[in-house]
């Protein structure tokens, strides 16, 4: 199965270990990744701010760099999410099999690996945040406001995980406050959301927070780090590819 | 309200100075959240029936026309007069004209989120009559000369405390005196007497039924049927949207209101009014005042189908955080920035960006409207008509150029120069603004692809 | 051209394709015993019922509850002795003074505590409110279950005015603290006679 991968901007540039991650842990699990070289963004960032009509060079690159696979995996469900949904290239049947091939990584792993049983250990308390975009837009967990049986495929591959314990929050799926431009444009509300869902966190002693989307777990790092707090944070992709010693 | 032009953003950093008042604020609202949800998991169809409620407004929009004038039809036969209000000031006049032919300049109003959005109250206080809110909320705003914060919560905002404050200077209640059951004595004693001295009672519509020309009102206090069934004349105040088909179709809406109010099974009194008692006037004004335009915008139409349960409200994390007033519209929240645009672009520009576009409202709306998917189209509207400041315009542009262009992002993009300068969360070239509360992202010694480049090729 | 022209034909204009109405908007519940439900959500909502056998059952506990009040005015035939406030008045306003009105409603509604009462069976619209206290006697045989039952049951516009009551008035409008008693009645209890 050839898949290839697609490392948001984010990723690429601060937080590599969760692209290595993603990458050793897809060919662990046998399939053949592909890193398209000349892949930027997802365009998010703009048409979130308004400007998605300034993504026309920006999705014709995309196209360009993903067409021809079977699928396309992301660790970020945010920026899956927005080629899902927004994709619109010139060539139009190449953005249409990219916007039904792409998939976020824990979707990936449950829906079309049909992952069942993980070599990952990982000792620590930890705490799920359900990122919006992943929960909400991509449904790779149930939401708390709908009146449906409750699922999650990140809990689902964490329980994959020795020695791991999950910890249960006060509001399992509160967004954090990141929200792209958002987190400037609105500082003191970013950060006042951010604060609370750490703080939930620390109440319920995780050490570790995870969660699907680096741009939400950057911003609640960034919290952390300046509460001098011990939680560290870390990306379902890194917990899932921790290797047994 | 005013003319200045005041932003989400820094009303919500002025109300985020008291992080202790904000906590309480957030927590008071999650718990109606929390009571909504408990209400909800009660009905196992409840998915059904928002579906239901949802294709019931669709098709109400979609025939519109017909059932309002059958609703006119009706609703005349039942010996009411039905007026038509262009905008919020014809809207007032004929209000205004009604209260002047009675010969009289007092009015008690119950709650209604019309008259709001066109400044009743300012307008009739000009012409010299006397407007008395008689929902517990509204009156403790009004006196306070403060806007409602929330469509069914207006006094949210306030704390005990302050409506004790408020209370002793306008009602006399004892100084200090905080608690709810004596304070909500003392305005129940002072409406009352409003309620028995007032011929004009102005009310809200939640529902107004196409098939019998009746209308629907609900409260939890009493105070529209207080009002209404004392008074001369009642006034029933309604936006257009308001029309459902038939009275069955009340069974889906009165089901869905309240639980995702406040988790209420039902509100206390949901009145159904089809004629002037004996000897009683009884007026309806159908107010347009932008629905026909918003009804003309295909993306945004379906905001219409609102029944203002403000559940959206109460589930935003943003709202919770920074208070009906930051939204400097009648209708805050998540709801309100979807409509508000509409009626002033250059106005409301700043409150479809006042979201991280999480996607709960949108989850927790009875009538399913994509709120957070309107927020996101808003957003490309006012960026292309241009009603977004320029220092972000060229933020972004650069940003664009150098995520359309693989080389320009590989020079610009050695380690995290690039995002340094130009990341979205630095869009203005301004690190601080990340940095005053948040640290930097530490910078790793190669990027991915370098990385990738060294070992994968 | 009139405000009414002006909006009908830009409505007219602006509405979309016309979109049948095709979807299931009643749905069937189910509880084991309705009187249970009813009266569970009445409590819930801060009223009260109680499940008696005939009037006599309901004018004793009227007489040990309200014992000593006085301005309680009726509906119903049965309990006339216990009324000393006639309802036969031409301005509403003069039930201002009222403690306690006894009214008939039509029926009531398992799933949300609530009684339809019409001007079918009172001769003021503002009595249930205005009044200090209420009591409804409702028939145990017409409890429905739902609110489409509730519909199913009711033509609406049989009379001028009709309403669903649901527990006595309330209001949490001072920071989320429940408070009964806003501006209608102060208490509520339903007879359900079976
Ligand atoms: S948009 Fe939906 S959730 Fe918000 S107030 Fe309107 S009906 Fe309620």
């Amino acid at each position: 199965m050839k898949v290839a991968l697609f490392i948001p901007c984010y990723i690429d540039q601060f937080y590599p270990q969760v692209g290595i991650a993603t990458l050793e842990l897809l060919e662990k699990l046998g399939c053949e990744v592909v890193f398209p070289l000349n892949q930027t963004c997802c365009g998010q960032p703009m048409a979130n701010s308004g400007f998605e009509h300034l993504n026309k060079d920006c999705d014709n690159n995309f196209v360009e760099n993903f067409k021809g696979y079977d699928y396309i995996v992301s660790p970020s469900g945010s920026c899956t999410l927005h080629i899902k949904d927004h994709l619109h290239g010139s060539d139009e049947t190449a953005s249409k099999h990219i916007r039904k091939n792409i998939y976020e990584l824990s979707e990936f792993l449950i829906d079309v690996l049909k992952v069942k049983n993980l070599t990952a250990k990982f000792p620590y308390k930890v705490g799920l945040h359900q990122s919006c975009h992943g929960q909400r837009g991509l449904k790779i967990a149930q939401m708390s406001e709908l009146v449906a049986p409750p699922f999650s495929k990140a809990e689902q591959l964490l329980g994959m995980v020795a020695g791991i314990s999950l910890i249960q929050l006060d509001r399992k799926d509160e967004c954090c406050g990141f929200g792209g431009t958002f987190c400037v444009t609105e500082e003191a509300v970013s950060v006042k959301m951010g604060k609370d869902r750490v703080a939930d966190h620390t109440r319920n002693d995780a050490e570790v927070i995870t969660g699907s989307d680096v741009s939400c777990l950057m911003h609640m790092e960034g919290i952390l780090r300046r509460q001098g707090s011990k939680i560290k944070v870390k990306h379902i992709a890194e917990i899932l590819n921790s290797v047994v010693s | 309200m005013n003319n200045i032009k005041i932003d989400h953003s820094a009303a919500a950093t002025e109300f985020n100075k008291d992080e202790a008042r904000v906590n309480w604020h957030d927590e008071t609202l999650w718990f109606v959240r929390s009571k909504r949800d408990k209400a909800v998991f009660q009905i196992p169809e409840w998915e059904q029936l928002r579906e239901a409620g949802s294709q019931i407004k669709n098709h109400v929009l979609s025939n519109l026309h017909d059932y309002l004038t059958e609703f006119e039809k009706k609703a005349t036969e039942n010996g009411i007069t039905v007026h038509w209000a262009a905008d919020g000031k014809e809207h007032n006049e004929i209000i205004y004209s009604i209260i002047k032919n009675e010969g009289v300049n007092r009015m008690v109003k119950s709650k209604s989120m019309l008259t709001e959005e066109c400044h009743l109250n300012e307008f009739l206080k000009e012409k010299g009559v006397e407007v008395i809110d008689s929902d517990l909320g509204e009156r403790i705003v009004q006196m306070r000369e403060e806007p409602p914060s929330h469509i069914v919560l207006p006094a949210i905002h306030l704390k005990k405390s302050d409506v004790g404050d408020t209370f002793h200077e306008h009602l006399g209640t004892e100084k200090g005196a905080t608690d709810p059951q004596y304070l909500t004595e003392a305005a129940r004693q002072h409406l009352r007497d409003t309620f028995l001295t007032r011929k004009v009672a102005l009310t809200g519509v939640n529902f107004a039924i196409a098939e019998t020309g009746g209308f629907v009102v609900c409260t939890n206090e009493g105070n529209a049927d207080m009002g209404a069934h004392l008074a001369d004349v009642h006034i029933a105040a309604m936006g257009f949207e308001k029309i459902i088909p038939k009275a069955e179709h009340l069974g889906v809406f009165l089901r869905l209101l309240a639980r995702s109010a406040t988790g209420q099974p039902i509100t206390t009194f949901s009145s159904h009014f089809h004629k002037p008692r004996a000897g009683q006037k009884m007026h309806i004004v159908i107010v347009d005042n932008g629905r026909t335009t918003q009804l003309g915008r295909a993306d945004f139409r379906n905001s219409l189908k609102c029944i203002r349960c403000a559940a959206c409200f109460n589930t935003c994390p943003v709202y919770r955080r920074s208070g009906g007033h930051s939204y400097h519209t009648a209708i805050a929240g998540p709801i309100g920035s979807i409509l508000a645009p509409n009626l002033d672009m250059a106005k409301n520009a700043d409150l479809p960006f006042a979201s991280t576009l999480c996607g709960s409202c949108s989850n927790v709306c009875p009538v399913k409207i994509d709120i957070h998917d309107q927020l996101y189209k808003w957003r490309q509207v006012l960026v292309k008509d241009g009603h977004v400041s320029s220092v972000k315009s060229i933020g972004i542009k650069s940003m664009a150029s150098v995520l359309n262009s693989p080389k320009f992002y590989r020079t610009a993009g050695k380690l995290g120069r690039f995002l340094m300068k130009t990341a979205p969360f630095m869009v203005n070239n301004n690190m601080n603004v990340w940095y005053n509360q948040r640290e930097m992202p530490e910078v790793p010694k190669e990027s991915f692809r370098d990385w990738y480049l060294r070992k994968r090729n | 051209m009139s405000s009414r022209e002006k909006i009908l034909s830009a409505i007219k204009t602006n509405q979309p394709d016309y979109q049948k109405l095709d979807v299931q908007f009643k749905f069937e519940t189910v509880y084991d015993d309705l009187f249970n439900k009813f009266s569970e959500i009445l409590s819930f909502v801060g009223g009260k019922a109680i499940e008696v056998k005939n009037f006599d059952e309901i004018k004793a506990d009227i007489q040990s509850h309200y014992s000593g009040v006085t301005r309680i005015a009726t509906t119903i035939a049965e309990f006339s002795d216990l009324a000393d406030f006639s309802l036969n008045i031409a301005d509403p306003h003069d039930l201002e003074t009222l403690n306690l009105a006894i009214i008939e409603g039509d029926f009531a509604v398992a799933e949300n505590g609530a009684i339809w009462v019409s001007e079918k069976h009172i001769p003021h619209r503002v009595l249930p409110m205005i009044t200090q206290y209420l009591v409804i006697v409702v028939k145990k045989s017409e409890i429905v279950t739902n609110m489409h039952r509730a519909y199913e049951r009711v033509k609406v516009d049989d009379t001028g005015f009709g309403t669903f009551i649901s527990g006595p008035s309330k209001t949490a409008d001072i920071e989320q603290s429940l408070v009964i008693g806003a501006h209608g009645a102060r208490g509520l209890t339903v007879y359900v006679l079976g």
